[in-house]
């Protein structure tokens, strides 16, 4: 037979080939098998099923022990597409409430990656969220129909109370930015969204457990890795007791009713705060479950803005309840003394500038001063503070002082209360005016109506309470907060730490007898309670946006008080005719748990008005 | 002096290659362990279970070493009188089979005969080796003494191809193209190879390397354009043996690639990237065929014809590849790493990529290998068989298998080398080539390195169609290769 030796020569090109594949797959073996961690580590998190166990979420009480947050069961319907068989959608939709289009419509999300990155059609998906129990029942005794589904049960809160929900706060699913954040979070787990739950989310939600189960590429599982020796029992979170008072939340809410503002009650011994509203307001219900989504577009497209917490967020010009903190500063300072007198005019008059004042007696000394609100004798005081260049060298220089005694008292930054979304209010500094109008270019008339809580100066509700409890004490308060206790550990150091504004505390003394004749005998008259020592100060705020603005603040008894309080209305007009009542009824409620028959008819007027807002309010 | 033709004597095993038997054993018997790993459950089965894969496998293989003995004892020159019956009544038996066959995910390639279901493609292999065989056995023939020759060995090699096709069985039909190689072995220009590994070259790059722009045109064509001129200078200095002309190639090129890097770099002038390459690969060209008629060298148009060829397919690969099935386009983009679709097309080679990955150097230990026992790899039993090993056995187990491979390949390989008729050497070949391919495509696609081709692993993957199949194909040639001392 011819054999040709060329040709024969090519079984070592086809060998070599081969062998050069082989090599290649050699290498990429060794690559797999011998140089990447990583697959191992995939195979594990393949086979072994990490359950999740939810704790429960810690529990919330009131001051006194009343239950006001609990947990309820909710049930999510879950399932895995590879095992879901054709079954009777319509039964399916008729057992839990839903219309057909809506089981498509989830679906189509379900399977949407955009939506739902974690797709996959082997491992469990979340199909429909928070069954009520009734819906659950049902689906439980049908689910052999429906082969693929499962419920997993789930924790969502329930409320005692329609009341404080701005500073209960509610529960929502973690979006991608808190999973980034935090660690702990994992698709579909639920956190606290405002108030309590949002701040104190690390104490209420507890540890996640996990059972580590065997589960084969269906998601089926197999049983649990050896013998449930590696899992980690959920730890419940701790309960909360608020330092609310939850039948006095819901009374200055009863009062709140038709109109816009906020009401603030602080212990001033130890900075608890006794109840923290906003008007108005939503009941914390309306966020549980399935309709929460809905309800929340609904409140977020509400013009009267009842997500807004305005007692911590909102900040308004403090008008009067500033002049307590004038009368401070000027004493400290030595601009004043308690017998220095300025004259009144009907009104500070002064280099062509006029501050209107109403009709009481002239000239005037401090404490007079502040019984009749009078404008002019804290534009004087502040005229000669401002412009005392042989003591402060320049306007500005003074100007420096002045506005750190007052963040020292805690305006101008958040006071750090333990809610979230404290504003800071407004305080300028020197450098605010000096870019404003020029270096050198102003002094006090130029400004003058800061003096009276006016012009540039904001304030929050809660500031306004928190200068009330540390003229309460006077001369000290402890940072206002919303958490009386929390089981098993103790609230934060900053809790319970005394702060010292930069005003000697006997200075507090005559402030705070000011403010007590106020009410025997000038602007807050009808603050005053019977058998009851009340001091207050009213304010009436200038707006450019309507009418003015109601304020009032205050504290009781005088001697040893136990509520100092702050009243803010939108829009209210005078100071008496919505802040001093409303503020009075709280501290009145508060310590007698009535309300006297002499001012029922108070009582009646607040729970009746309502302050008209013209729809579109022009807020920036 | 003449040998003992009486076929039916026993001393046809004492010329048996047992080595190959050998391998051929060890294989089987790895493969129903290892399947019986792969589908093992937590409910206790027993390997030899007729419930179980294993099980089943084992019944299988049974059958088959009563086949192989059978085989042994038919005289060789019945295969080679039978040859073409053999291949016409497989053909018409492919032809008929879509009619018969149920629908099996979506293919139509499996008969049901009495208990057992069994698919023809797979035995169709032998009878077109057999034919093959045949025709390169004819008087004097010689595949590049007439066109016609390579006309009568495509059609041999199609016709299977063709039908099964219409089964819908994309898998087993491509592996008649390894059968290219025998043609190579009788003769065929290596250019054709080296042409259909450029090919898939050029569509890999020119897939691949879409998004990195350069010179103005995708990163990918433009390697291939330096291909294709690296290739122009490479083919002139073999074909005509002189520095002077792949040097002035060589020169013009890098000077038209530096100055287009300039002028697009430097000066910031947007070339037309893809008409300036071009145009200097024909410039080219044009100086190679006034080479090739000045000189009287007709082989300079090679290089010319392959240039031109590559820059045509190049562009037609992006057609082509539109003209994929969409799971086909799919397949292929998530093999070469640029779609990542773990929980799509991609899922069955990133579980077993995390099988085989998980194994390291020893394995999990036999049944202990989490992927397999917990089903994570689809398929694992058939076509994914080898990353049960990887899991369980380690690196150390897959070399063995690739080993085992590699030997019974060269082995055959070697057989096919000392055959006395061209009949033998070319049946061996056939053998050989279709081993290639199949061991090729199924490790390449479990480890990621291929696309996924539904194609068993000889021996191993379980299913008694494939391994009846490749044992007829092995006995038919241990039993050729048992009577080379017939004439010689």
């Amino acid at each position: 037979m011819r054999k040709d030796y060329n040709l024969e020569k090519r079984k070592y090109v086809i060998a070599g080939f081969l062998v050069v594949i082989a090599l290649i797959y050699g290498i990429r073996l060794f690559d797999l098998q011998l140089n990447d961690e990583r697959y191992k580590k995939s195979a594990d998190s393949n086979a072994f099923l990490k359950k999740t166990v939810y704790p429960s979420r810690g529990l919330m009480y009131d001051r006194n022990g009343e239950l006001v947050v609990y947990n309820q069961p909710a049930y999510d319907v879950m399932l895995i597409p590879r095992d879901v068989q054709p079954f009777d959608t319509l039964d399916f939709c008729e057992t839990i409430h839903i219309t057909p289009e809506q089981l498509n419509k989830r679906f189509a999300d379900m399977r949407d990656k955009r939506i739902n990155p974690g797709y996959s059609s082997y491992t469990p998906q979340r199909l429909i969220t928070q069954l009520s129990s009734q819906d659950y029942g049902r689906l439980q005794e049908k689910l052999y129909r429906f082969p693929g589904f499962f419920i997993q049960k789930r924790i969502l809160r329930q409320y005692n109370y329609a009341t404080a929900a701005n500073v209960l706060g509610n529960l929502r699913e973690v979006n991608q930015r808190d999973i980034e954040k935090d660690e702990y979070y994992a698709p579909g787990d639920y956190t606290g969204d405002l108030g309590v739950e949002s701040s104190y989310e690390p104490y209420l939600r507890g540890v996640k457990g996990t059972e580590i189960l065997i589960r084969d590429a269906r998601g089926r599982i197999q049983g649990r890795y050896e013998g449930g020796r590696h899992d980690v029992e959920a730890i419940s979170g701790r309960d909360i007791k608020l330092s609310l008072d939850v039948k006095l939340q819901q009374y200055a809410e009863s009062l709140m009713v038709g109109k816009r503002g906020a009401v603030v009650a602080i212990e001033p011994k130890t900075g608890e705060i006794l109840c923290l509203v906003t008007a108005p307001s939503y009941d914390p219900r309306l966020l549980v479950g399935r309709p929460r989504g809905q309800n929340y577009k609904m409140l977020t497209n509400d013009e009267s803005l009842p997500l807004f917490d305005r007692a911590l967020g909102g900040a308004y010009p403090p008008g009067s309840t500033f002049k307590p903190t004038q009368g401070l500063i000027f004493l400290q300072e030595g601009i004043i003394n308690t017998s220095t007198t300025y004259p009144c005019y009907h009104g500070y008059i002064n280099g062509g500038l006029r501050v209107g004042c109403h009709a009481h007696g002239s000239p005037l000394p401090l404490k007079p001063a502040l019984q009749t609100s009078c404008n002019a004798y804290f534009c004087w005081g502040f005229k000669n503070m401002i412009d005392r260049r042989s003591k402060y060298g320049s306007s500005a220089k003074a100007f420096e002082v002045w506005k750190n005694h007052l963040v020292s008292m805690g305006y101008g930054y958040a006071l750090g209360v333990d809610l979230p979304h404290e504003s800071r209010g407004f305080l300028p500094n020197a450098k605010f005016y000096s870019k404003f109008y020029g270096e050198g270019h102003w002094s006090a008339n130029t400004v003058i109506s800061v003096a009276i809580g006016q012009g540039e100066i904001l304030a929050t509700p809660l500031q306004i309470a928190n200068l009330s409890a540390t003229i309460a004490n006077r001369g000290w308060f402890i940072t206002p907060h919303a958490v009386k206790e929390i089981a098993d550990t103790v609230i934060p150091a900053e809790y319970t730490e005394k702060r010292f504004p930069t005003i000697d505390s006997h200075w507090y003394a005559d402030i705070a007898e000011g403010m007590r004749m106020a009410v025997t005998g000038g602007t807050c008259r009808r603050a005053a309670i019977p058998g009851i020592d009340v001091a207050g100060k009213t304010g009436t705020a200038q707006n450019p946006h309507g009418k003015d603005h109601s304020a009032f603040m205050g504290f009781a008894p005088y001697d040893d008080p136990k509520i100092a309080v702050a009243v803010y209305v939108e829009n209210g007009g005078f100071g008496a005719v919505f802040g001093v009542p409303i503020g009075s009824l709280v501290m009145e409620k508060y310590l007698t748990d009535s309300i006297a028959p002499s001012r029922k008819y108070m009582e009646d007027q607040m729970l009746n008005t309502s302050v008209f807002y013209a729809p579109k309010s022009k807020r920036k | 002096m003449l040998p003992n033709q009486n076929e039916s004597s026993p001393s046809v095993f004492r010329y048996v290659d047992w080595t190959t038997v050998v391998i051929y054993l060890l294989m089987v018997i790895a493969g129903v362990v290892s399947i019986y790993a792969a589908s093992y459950d937590f409910d206790e089965a027993s390997m030899f279970s007729f419930d179980e894969f294993s099980g089943k496998q084992i019944r299988w293989i049974g059958l088959g070493l009563l086949l192989g003995f059978f085989i042994l004892l038919i005289d060789w020159r019945v295969f080679d009188t039978y040859a073409y019956p053999i291949y016409i009544g497989m053909l018409l038996l492919l032809i008929v089979t879509p009619f018969l066959a149920h629908d099996i995910k979506g293919s139509r390639s499996w008969l049901t005969v009495g208990p057992m279901s069994l698919q023809p493609a797979e035995f169709a292999k032998f009878a077109t080796a057999l034919a093959l065989a045949k025709l390169f056995s004819g008087y004097n023939f010689t595949l590049n003494a007439k066109a016609i020759n390579y006309v009568k060995a495509l059609a041999i090699i199609i016709l299977p191809i063709v039908f099964i096709l219409l089964q819908n069985e994309t898998g087993s039909a491509l592996a008649y193209l390894a059968l290219f190689f025998v043609l190579y072995r009788e003769g065929m220009s290596g250019l054709i190879l080296f042409a259909a590994l450029f090919a898939v070259v050029i569509f890999v790059v020119a897939v691949k390397f879409t998004d990195i722009m350069f010179l103005g045109i995708p990163s990918g064509e433009f390697a291939i354009m330096v291909m294709v001129m690296l290739i122009m200078i490479g083919m002139t200095f073999i074909y005509y043996r002189t520095l002077e002309t792949p040097r002035n190639l060589l020169f013009w090129f890098g000077g038209t690639l530096i100055l287009g890097w300039l002028l697009a770099g430097p000066c910031g002038i947007a070339l037309p990237g893809m008409g300036w390459m071009i145009g200097s690969v024909c410039v080219g060209c044009v100086y190679l065929c006034i080479e090739a008629l000045k000189r009287h060298r007709k082989a300079l148009f090679i290089p010319v014809a392959t240039a031109l060829l590559s820059i045509g397919f190049m562009f037609s690969v992006n057609f082509a590849f539109q003209k994929l099935q969409p799971h086909q386009q799919l397949r292929i983009l998530v093999v070469l790493g640029i779609e990542e679709d773990l929980r799509g097309a991609g899922y069955n080679v990133n579980q077993s990529k995390i099988a085989i990955g998980s194994g390291g150097l020893t394995g999990k230990g036999f049944l202990n290998g989490t992927q397999t026992k917990l089903k994570y790899v689809p398929e694992q039993h058939t076509d994914f068989i080898f990353c049960t090993i990887g899991e369980e056995e380690g690196f150390l187990g897959a070399i063995v298998v690739i080993g085992l491979y590699l030997a019974l390949i060269i082995k055959v390989i070697a057989i096919a080398e000392r055959q006395p008729r061209p009949f033998g050497r070319v049946y061996a070949y056939c053998v050989a080539s279709y081993f290639i391919f199949h061991f090729c495509i199924n490790i390449g696609m479990v480890i990621g390195l291929c696309p996924v081709i539904g194609i068993p692993l000889p021996f191993f993957s379980y299913g008694g169609s494939s391994l009846w199949g490749f044992t007829i194909l092995l006995f038919i040639l241990l039993r050729i290769d048992a009577a080379r001392k017939a004439y010689a």
